[in-house]
């Protein structure tokens, strides 16, 4: 690796349509990377943003924020293969609990 | 959105595909929930939602949803949706698991749905331990219909309805729901969780995963209760709501799990096959009896046969014995026949009488209000019914004597003492048999056979059909013996 | 099938299961209780579901339940609980849900008695609980009726996607008569709209919830419609020596009998009279009201209550003919007798010609369709 820049473990991606500004996510961040922006959205709300640095990709937004779709919470890889093994970990739960 | 993929970033915490993409069910804003901002409901059908995922079971579950704030459930649930009346979830839930075993029922309610005006199917569908899953989300007031007080208000508390808040005398105390069902013996799982903070969050995920997961392992009953914010009926901001439950709730209402019993708990299988269609009319009891079939020419009544009899007596006289199996020996003759039984606690003691109708032609009524043949099995019924004998009826009394009082110039009796002439013969039980001996001469053309495939039908018992027809032909007797003296 | 000497009650249940009702829920009440005793007995034989539920709001919503699985069910009770299970009857109906409810009457308003009274007419033909919908009620006079309307409800309920009430009395239901059951067993066929658990039936929801109120307009004119539709193919009467005759009486379930009998005796005095036995009492049989007043001078409505069906008698003839009211309450039964009296005075006051022939009974043709 050349980056000059060390890359963030996580990333953050808030629909600003869906974000109803309550402000939980902001609260819940523990490396506190999330505030209420200054633009209303569509409805009239002060969505959250992401401040751009410092997403850990712990999930803890995500489960705190009461929309279904508002926060999606994506992880650093180092390649495809890994990317799909969380894939298939991260959302599908473990073989065991589906199996019945 | 899963399958978004950025070349050094993947997706690890998305909308769950158990959620629809878009809410095409909600008439408007079909990109949003219809929550109001930091409402704990979202939270909660996030959990929920993820479950389903991580189990795997979308296709096969089913989410009863309650009347309340989350009464829109299927707007957002990409599963079988069935919206139940406010506060039997747990019984409709209840049906639909025990028609359909594979299918994952997972029932939603609030407190006001579940603690109040269905806390009767909550505490039975618990009791029953049926195989279901019960979401239980407690924000302590009806948030739906505008903030009154719920069984669930914490004391102090105000509300529309306890604007003063809530006093214990007068509204009693919360009601502890996970508590109480966890004293049944019929639940495998309650826990109670909160959305106060983000280490509660993950214990509630935990918990509904565990719920809803025990079912599909076919444990049985399993309920998390969620101690869960409602910002705007509460008036305080989210964040502020969300404390609240962490500082506040959780003190009247301690987070834990109340009842565990997974461990032991047999897995259910599902039921048999069910028996084929064929089978069901035998199952019924309703198949030919072609041995009947065979001897019934030789049952057939000999003349033409129109009986209106009451039988009165009291209760353990074997009245309705009587009556049913003159009804079963006029069936087995080929005759139209009615049997009607005075019913209710006169069946259970004191009076007991039956209307019992033969017919050659279609029976119009089965009422017997003028009988041409009445059986009185002691004074009391005698008196009640006497006056209503058709002229030139009959009237078999057990008495030694008959009522000079009860004469009538235009009726025959027979009276003897029935019962005890049955107790000679073995059983004073037999008392109503010896009378039916006598009133089938009195009605004269029902075969003897058609009376002893009756009897055989109705009284199974060998040491009492004996006896019974032992009766049957000494009653016979009687009368003739009492009218050639005459 | 050889005929059997069987309850109304137990008729209705073997009845059902027959018809591929493979699920009861019931809470026991008197005169109903033996329906749900042999549900117990032959439904978990049946491979089906047979619980006593906690209440008879409980029952009805295990029904509700029971029917968005796409199962035929039942239950029975009698007055007080179907007071109780209106609520029900209202979602079933909004939510278009199929289901048998047998109602076996007694005696009220409240505690009442236990006696047969046939008061349950308004709770059930006229709705009971809230909302724009209505129940299809049929009325059985015989335990072969019993058994026959049964199997009828379910195919009703199924077609109409309605719950369809079977309203008897406790006469009918404790009686024993012969009964014959069809040979074939049916099998309950799963709908396509049913909640099953299963990946073709996961886009189905069933709710009676329409937020907008042009939706739920649109729901209430659909329902309407299936109503009308009812109106006009489902309405049944049995027309007993009522061709011609000139008094024309008029009861369901028990007073139908009683009413026969007084038929035949009035008949044999020379007076001409017949018999109206509604057998669907919703949807009401008002065309054989029209085709029967054109002829008849006057219209005798007896019931065991104070006058409930003898609305919708009086909606049907619309005041083109008189309506004479005989009724007992309490669980009291009109007698033959004291209907006989009526009929002669009547024939007396409306100056009624005694008929020189005896009337041929043309109309039992006519039963052979229902």
């Amino acid at each position: 690796m050349t980056d000059a820049v060390k890359r963030d473990r996580g990333l953050l991606k808030i629909d600003d349509q869906e974000c109803k500004g309550c402000g939980l996510c902001v609260e819940a961040c523990p490396p506190r990377v999330i505030a209420l922006g200054e633009h209303l959205n569509h409805y009239g709300y002060r969505t959250a943003v992401y401040a751009g640095t410092g997403c850990t990709g712990c999930g803890i937004c995500f489960m705190a924020c009461p929309e279904p779709g508002a926060i999606t919470v994506m992880r650093a890889v180092a390649n495809r293969a890994a990317a799909a093994a969380i894939m298939s970990t991260g959302q599908e739960g473990s073989p065991s609990c589906a199996s019945n | 959105m899963s399958s978004e993929q950025f070349s050094e970033y993947t997706v690890v915490h998305g909308r769950a595909k158990s959620f629809y993409e878009r809410y095409d069910r909600k008439p408007e804003l079909q990109h949003q929930t219809h929550f109001c901002p930091g409402c704990g409901h979202g939270i909660v059908h996030k959990l929920l939602a993820r479950a389903i995922d991580e189990l795997g079971i979308q296709d096969r579950t089913i989410l009863v949803g309650p009347v309340g704030c989350s009464v829109f459930t299927y707007y957002y649930f990409d599963v079988g949706n069935v919206q139940a009346a406010h506060g039997r979830c747990p019984a409709v839930a209840t049906a639909m698991k025990r028609s359909r075993p594979a299918g994952i029922v997972i029932g939603y309610q609030g407190d006001g749905d579940l603690s109040a005006i269905g806390s009767a199917e909550i505490l039975h569908a618990a009791n029953r331990g049926e195989n279901i899953t019960i979401i239980f989300v407690n924000n302590a007031i009806y948030s739906m219909t505008g903030g009154q007080a719920a069984p669930t208000t914490l004391l102090g508390q105000t509300s529309t309805t306890t604007p003063e808040g809530r006093s214990a005398t007068t509204e009693g105390y919360p009601l502890h729901v996970s508590e109480l069902l966890a004293t049944l013996q019929g639940p495998v799982y309650i826990e109670r969780v909160g959305l106060g903070d983000n280490k509660q969050i993950a214990q509630a995920n935990r918990a509904i995963h565990r719920a809803v997961e025990n079912q599909v392992k076919g444990l049985g009953f399993s309920l998390i209760e969620v101690l869960s914010p409602c910002p705007t009926i509460w008036k305080m901001s989210a964040v502020d709501s969300q404390h609240w439950v962490r500082d506040v709730m959780e003190k009247t209402y301690p987070l834990g799990v109340f009842c565990d019993r997974t461990k032991e708990a047999q897995p259910r299988r599902l039921p048999p096959e069910p028996p084929s269609l064929e089978a069901i009319p035998a199952i019924l009891d309703i198949v030919n009896d072609d041995s009947a079939e065979a001897s019934s020419a030789a049952n057939k009544a000999t003349k033409p046969i129109d009986l209106h009899v009451r039988v009165a007596g009291f209760g353990g006289q074997g009245v309705l014995l009587l009556g049913e199996v003159l009804a079963e020996a006029g069936l087995e003759a080929g005759l139209e026949v009615s049997w009607l039984p005075s019913y209710g606690p006169e069946m259970r003691s004191g009076t007991s009488n039956c209307h019992v109708r033969l017919s050659d032609e279609t029976i119009d009524s089965p009422l017997v209000t003028a009988p041409n043949i009445l059986v009185a099995m002691n004074e009391p019924s005698l008196r009640k019914f006497d006056k209503s004998v058709r002229p030139g009826g009959w009237i078999i009394y057990n008495g030694e004597t008959f009522p000079t009082d009860c004469v009538r110039n235009d009726v025959h009796v027979l009276a003897l003492p029935f019962t005890q002439i049955a107790h000679e013969l073995g059983s004073a039980r037999a008392g109503n048999m010896v009378m039916l001996g006598a009133l089938l001469e009195v009605a004269n053309g029902l075969p003897q056979s058609s009376i002893d495939a009756a009897l055989r039908r109705l009284v199974r018992n060998t040491k009492w059909f004996e006896l019974d027809e032992l009766a049957l032909s000494r009653g016979r007797e009687l009368f003739r013996e009492s009218f050639q003296e005459v | 099938m050889r005929k059997q000497l069987m309850k109304g009650n137990e008729a209705i249940v073997k009845s059902a299961i027959l018809a591929g009702c493979r699920a009861f829920y019931g809470y026991p009440i008197t005169p109903a209780s033996e329906i749900a005793e042999a549900a117990a007995e032959y439904m978990p034989r049946a491979g089906g579901v047979f619980l006593q539920a906690e209440s008879e709001v409980a029952a009805v919503n295990m029904l509700y339940g029971g029917a968005s699985a796409g199962v035929r069910c039942m239950t029975a009770s009698s007055g007080p609980g179907i007071s109780l299970m209106q609520e029900g009857i209202s979602y079933m109906a909004g939510a278009e849900l199929p289901c048998v409810i047998a109602d076996i009457t007694r005696g009220g308003p409240g505690l009442g008695n236990i006696a047969a009274e046939q008061s349950d007419y308004h709770q059930v033909v006229k709705g009971g609980g809230h909302g724009n919908y209505r129940t299809i009620v049929l009325a059985p006079h015989s335990v072969q009726e019993m058994a026959d309307l049964t199997a009828l409800a379910f195919e009703l309920a199924d077609r109409y996607r309605n719950p369809v009430v079977l309203l008897a009395d406790g006469f009918i239901g404790q009686m024993m008569e012969p009964v014959e059951f069809p040979e074939q067993a049916i099998e309950g066929q799963t709908p396509d709209w049913a909640v099953t658990g299963t990946a073709a039936s996961r886009p189905n929801l069933i709710t009676s919830l329409f937020m907008d109120v042009d939706d739920l307009e649109a729901h209430v004119r659909h329902l309407e419609q299936k109503y009308r539709c009812a109106e006009h193919l489902e309405a049944r009467a049995e027309e007993w020596q009522a061709e011609g005759a000139e008094i024309v009486l008029v009861g369901y379930g028990i007073v139908g009998r009683i009413l026969k009998a007084v038929t035949a005796e009035a008949r044999a005095e020379g007076i001409n009279v017949g018999v109206l036995r509604p057998i669907t009492l919703y949807p009401f049989p008002v065309s054989h009201f029209k085709r029967l007043a054109l002829r008849a001078r006057v219209f005798v409505v007896v019931e065991m209550s104070n006058g409930q069906m003898l609305e919708d008698v009086r909606l049907a003839l619309d005041g083109t003919r008189p309506v004479e009211f005989f009724s007992r309450t309490g669980g009291n039964v009109p007698s033959h007798e004291q209907v006989l009296d009526l009929v002669r005075n009547l024939a007396k006051r409306y100056s009624i010609a005694p008929i020189t022939e005896p009337a041929i009974n043309i109309d039992e043709e006519r039963m052979a369709n229902v």
